[in-house]
């Protein structure tokens, strides 16, 4: 008898969990697989494509189904190292097969000599280029993530990558770069300036 | 510990952790009488001179603009419109090198003044208490004041806060050595900061005022005294000596015996801090209706043979100041914005004083020994001592050296007021407070990095799902094109079966009729070929 009890016991608990495991399953259902958002978080979102997948997302799916970590030239040491230690493997160097590591840049159309004819538009991954057919062209600056992709279609080359000018607000506090942004500073100011040492 | 009102009213001096005495220097600059330097040949108006967005410039190269002309409007909450420090014309609108230890460029207005100083009409308010607490905010806005002691946030935004205000706190502390200009204006313009006092407290409607200064000011604590003489709501607290006593959160636990919480101002609390120099611009543009167009700049150091406190008009360049002073320029002559502690080496000297600026330092080499070569940490812990924030500089130095950025975080990197207590007693000379900026630097760009890939991200995922959109929009139009198409050649062929069906069902009657159309049929076919096969021949020959 008590044998009984003891198996319907069990089975009503089995039931029970059954249930709750079931609902629960249904209602905190995981999308899609996480440790491909936290590749995504890592990667810088330039979705230039140098590493040979179009865009982040893409090879944050590819790390995540073993491909290589080193081949983000836009994130770097730095993503390489986050993302050595986030999968558990060893960091290793940029691979140059994919590009080299270069100063953040933005697109800049020389706006005269566009002649409107969007492929840049077509080809900008994060919709960063404004205008129109047969209407002038302009980047949206703080939109624009340096990728690249927009100065091969054009078919006028009127497109330069510039590197992001420094600001006062976004100084990085680097010593050395000082003197560099004084000889900047003097060509473009006309008075004249007392001669004083620079403390590095 | 106490609550706020019985410590005040206790009339006690509480105390903070930490703290320096450096040598305090203030004379012989806090000796001499306020001056007037000669107008300068062009006027250099950053249009960012505070904390906030810079506005939109609102005059052109070329125009005449009057002394306290706006020049720029404010757009967003926390900018602060720009004025003519004096009649003249724009000259330019370009990018100048600016008063920062970059030396980075960046927009400003240049004045070049016709030396008639022509004001534009001002609008008073003597009896600003007839007016509502939004107008006189308004008012303060539209003056562009920003606050003088050092940060520069804009003065009418702390004041439109909706939460009630306990006291209000007037900051004459002035604790970094040399810097006198607060002094001196408390020293020869009592009457007139005393007004903008009790402009700010009426318009923050604090029940009390207590009023700090340090008591290395003699002068300028019987001249306050003799000012405030009969009004009970404002009460002078002189406190003791010591460097860094006028940090926001420092003389806040010196007066009220509180600690600002982490992570909250001390509007949370209650309390409302406006330094002197803010009060006393505040009476000038209330009571006068005069924005601000100058502030009191001390100019000091050895290398300097007139030293002492002027009025600089906002914009101008750091060398005009120099002159003014009697700088003995020398190679190696060093020229310092702000006091020995906080303050940084300028690049170059043509860049112009802004709403900050409260000091030119250019001492000798043997008044201030420039930075020896950085020694290995030894652990000695002075550091620790004399912080005033009770941190732990020499454990965020070696997390900065190693940019552990989580764990510089949860260390409070970020409650670090920059005072520089620590690099001054530091006896392996460690610029600890650059390397603090350093990582505060890059703790702010990783955030800034980080947005910008989140808004990236999102961009590229929206474009996705639209491409992916258009595409199944195209290919839903493809197919009901196939369909429709598919659709007509079925009917067309139901017809002609139904035709050749109906046909069928009537051989007998139709019969003659049906062949003699195959014969046409037939006959037409055979016709068109000949017709076909005749040009191909003449084609041929």
């Amino acid at each position: 008898m008590s044998i009984v009890v003891g198996l319907i016991a069990i089975g009503v608990l089995a039931l029970i969990f059954g249930v709750i495991l079931g609902f629960a399953a249904v209602k905190f259902k995981v999308e899609s697989d996480p440790i491909v958002e936290q590749i995504d978080e890592i990667l810088p979102q330039t979705q230039c494509g140098q590493c040979g997948y179009p865009g982040c997302r893409p090879y944050a799916e590819a790390i995540a189904n073993g491909d290589e970590i080193n081949k983000c030239p836009p994130g770097g040491e730095a993503t390489i190292k986050q993302l050595a230690d986030l999968m558990g493997v060893e960091a290793k160097p940029l691979d140059s097969a994919h590009g080299e590591e270069d100063v953040k840049k933005v697109a800049i159309i020389r706006e005269d000599e566009c002649i409107g004819c969007t492929k840049c538009i077509q080809a900008c991954p994060v919709d960063a280029i404004l205008g129109a057919a047969k209407q002038m062209h302009t980047v949206i600056e703080h939109e624009c993530t340096g990728c690249d992709l927009c100065v091969e279609p054009c078919p006028v080359d009127c497109i330069d990558m510039v590197p992001v000018k420094a600001k006062p607000e976004t100084w990085q506090w680097d010593l050395t770069s000082i003197k560099q942004n004084v000889a900047q500073a003097k060509n473009i100011s006309s008075a004249d300036t007392i001669p004083i040492k620079v403390v590095e | 510990m106490r609550d706020i009102k019985s410590f005040v009213d206790a009339g006690v001096i509480g105390h903070f952790p930490g703290g320096i005495h450096p040598p305090e220097r203030k004379s012989p600059a806090n000796t001499v009488a306020l001056r007037r330097p000669p107008l300068p040949s062009e006027l250099i108006l950053p249009l960012r001179q505070h904390i906030g967005p810079s506005g939109q410039c609102t005059v052109e190269v070329g125009d005449k603009v009057l002394k306290g002309q706006q020049l720029t409007e404010a757009q967003l909450s926390q900018g602060l419109p720009l004025h003519a420090p004096t009649s003249g014309t724009v000259s330019a609108i370009e990018e100048r090198p600016m008063a920062h230890a970059s030396g980075l460029p960046e927009l400003a207005i240049v004045i070049q003044p016709d030396g008639e100083d022509r004001w534009i009409t001002r609008q008073p308010l003597p009896n600003y208490r007839d007016c509502d607490r939004a107008t006189l905010i308004e008012t303060i806005q539209k003056a562009g004041i920003a606050g003088l002691g050092g940060a520069g946030f804009p003065t009418a935004q702390k004041l439109a806060s909706q939460k009630p205000i306990q006291y209000l706190i007037i900051n004459g502390v002035e604790c970094e050595p040399y810097i006198c200009a607060d002094d001196r204006l408390m020293r020869e313009h009592a009457i007139d900061i005393v007004a903008g006092i009790e402009i700010l407290q009426f318009i923050s409607n604090a029940g009390q005022v207590l009023l700090a200064i340090e008591d290395n000011k003699p002068e300028a604590i019987a001249a306050m005294r003799e000012a405030i003489d009969g009004s009970d709501s404002i009460k002078l607290r002189v406190i003791p000596t010591k460097y860094p006593s006028g940090g926001e959160k420092q003389l806040i636990e010196l007066l009220t015996g509180q600690q600002v919480p982490q992570g909250q101002l001390p509007l949370d609390i209650g309390l409302l801090m406006q330094n002197t120099g803010t009060a006393y611009a505040v009476k000038r543009a209330v009571i006068d209706g005069e924005p601000l167009l100058e502030r009191v700049v001390t100019l000091t150091g050895d290398l300097m043979s007139q030293p002492g406190n002027v009025w600089a008009l906002l914009g101008t360049p750091i060398a005009h100041l120099l002159a003014e002073g009697g700088f003995n320029a020398d190679g190696d002559a060093r020229v310092i914005m702000g006091g020995p502690m906080m303050g940084f080496t300028l690049p170059l000297t043509d860049v112009p004083v802004i709403k900050t600026t409260n000091c030119i330092l250019t001492p000798s080499l043997q008044e201030l020994p420039p930075a020896a070569d950085e020694m290995a940490c030894i652990r000695c812990g002075a550091c620790a001592d004399v912080c005033p924030a009770t941190l732990q500089p020499q454990q965020l130095q070696w997390l900065a050296k190693a940019k552990d950025y989580d764990a510089l975080e949860s260390n409070d990197l970020f409650d670090c007021i920059e005072c520089g207590a620590c690099a001054y007693v530091c006896p392996s000379e460690i610029p600890l407070v650059h390397y603090y900026r350093k990582a505060k630097a890059e703790i702010r760009n990783i955030a800034r990095e980080k947005a910008k890939a989140e808004l990236a991200r999102q961009r590229f995922e929206r474009r996705q799902e639209r491409l992916e959109r258009e595409k199944q929009e195209r290919l839903e139009r493809h197919r009901k094109a196939a369909e429709a198409r598919k659709k007509m050649q079925q009917e067309k062929a139901a017809t002609e079966t139904s035709d050749a069906a109906s046909a069928a069902n009537k051989p007998a009657q139709d019969k003659s009729s049906a062949v003699a159309a195959a014969i046409a049929r037939a006959k037409a076919k055979k016709a068109a070929q000949q017709a076909a096969n005749n040009t191909s021949d003449e084609e041929n020959s």
